[in-house]
């Protein structure tokens, strides 16, 4: 029986590493965005939870638009921190090194986390950067952006979230 | 708006030699006649006309997907990098058909993709083609339903 019971077991362990690599879901505006911790590059804990609304910023030293965004988005934390307003840095560069590098080079006032292939597929896969997704206070995503960063947008649907999530 | 539009200059200026360093080739300088259309990739595909395809961009994005039977040989934007795509290649006839892809960013925009055309044709390869992501891999083929492996 025991003999029986093994066999089943690694037949099952055996179609479980064959099995096709499941395929993330991808996100919409409206859906709940996937919540997260982990600590930040200076090693302080993050927590993607409700109650704020979060710009998710997925970005790597090597992608130019990203890099030019980052004052922008330094500058709407500080416009809006007083009401609640989160950015966190996603970097999803090839190592913590380079992440590193680049902010010695740059200033950030918000926290910045590595990201990795398991995080980008939570995230429906991230498969091209820029990429921002507006969370609000709900937890449900408000937009997704890719590509070109349009910092004046984003100040108004930012503002329309913090109105909506009422005094923070 | 001013003071948008004065942080965006500030921020071009101040950090340009970053991004420069970050954007060794210029994807517009790969002429139109070798690019390829996501559309016109994925007919061959379906038609079972699988020449090698290099993805030559980030590793953390051909861990996530990438499209079948293509093979990571990056980034082409560090020298490593370029010597992997050496290495995926040097064994092929150098009239075979090679497409190589990236569509890590913006095409415009594509730290990778100059590098590594420069490279196989350096390396003499006659049939170079060289998939044309407007966006990127994301958008322009995952998101138009075209086949896709997942994982690394």
């Amino acid at each position: 029986m025991s003999r029986v019971c093994v066999a089943a077991l690694a037949l099952l362990l055996a179609l479980a590493a064959n099995a096709p690599a499941k395929s993330p879901v991808k996100l919409r505006p409206g859906d709940l965005a996937p919540q997260f911790s982990r600590s930040d590059l200076q090693g302080r804990p993050f927590d993607l939870r409700r109650g704020k609304v979060v710009l998710i910023d997925f970005w790597a030293s090597w992608c130019a638009p990203c890099i030019l965004a980052i004052p922008h988005l330094s500058q709407l934390q500080e416009k809006y921190r007083a009401r609640g307003f989160q950015v966190v840095g996603l970097s999803m560069a090839d190592s913590a090194d380079t992440t590193r590098e680049t902010m010695q080079k740059i200033r950030f006032n918000y926290p910045v986390l590595l990201g990795d292939a398991k995080l980008g597929n939570l995230y429906g896969g991230v498969l091209g950067l820029p990429l921002q997704i507006l969370v609000g206070a709900d937890g449900k995503i408000l937009a997704i952006r890719s590509g070109e960063f349009p910092p004046n947008a984003l100040d108004k649907e930012i503002a329309a979230a913090l109105k909506k999530a009422g005094p923070g | 708006m001013r003071l948008a539009i004065l942080t965006h200059l500030l921020a071009v200026l101040l950090l340009a030699p970053l991004t420069a360093s970050a954007a060794p080739g210029d994807a517009l300088t790969i002429p139109a006649t070798v690019q390829i259309q996501p559309a016109e990739l994925a007919a061959m595909l379906k038609a079972g006309d699988t020449p090698p395809i290099l993805q030559v961009g980030f590793s953390l994005m051909y861990q996530q997907a990438h499209i079948p039977n293509s093979q990571y040989a990056g980034p082409g934007n560090k020298d490593d990098g370029l010597l992997n795509l050496k290495s995926h290649v040097d064994a092929l006839p150098r009239d075979r058909l090679v497409v190589i892809y990236c569509g890590c960013c913006p095409w415009e925009k594509c730290p990778n993709i100059a590098a590594a055309y420069k490279q196989l044709t350096a390396m003499g390869f006659t049939k170079l083609r060289v998939l044309y992501l407007a966006t990127s891999f994301g958008a322009d083929w995952v998101d138009k339903g075209y086949p896709v492996t997942r994982g690394g």
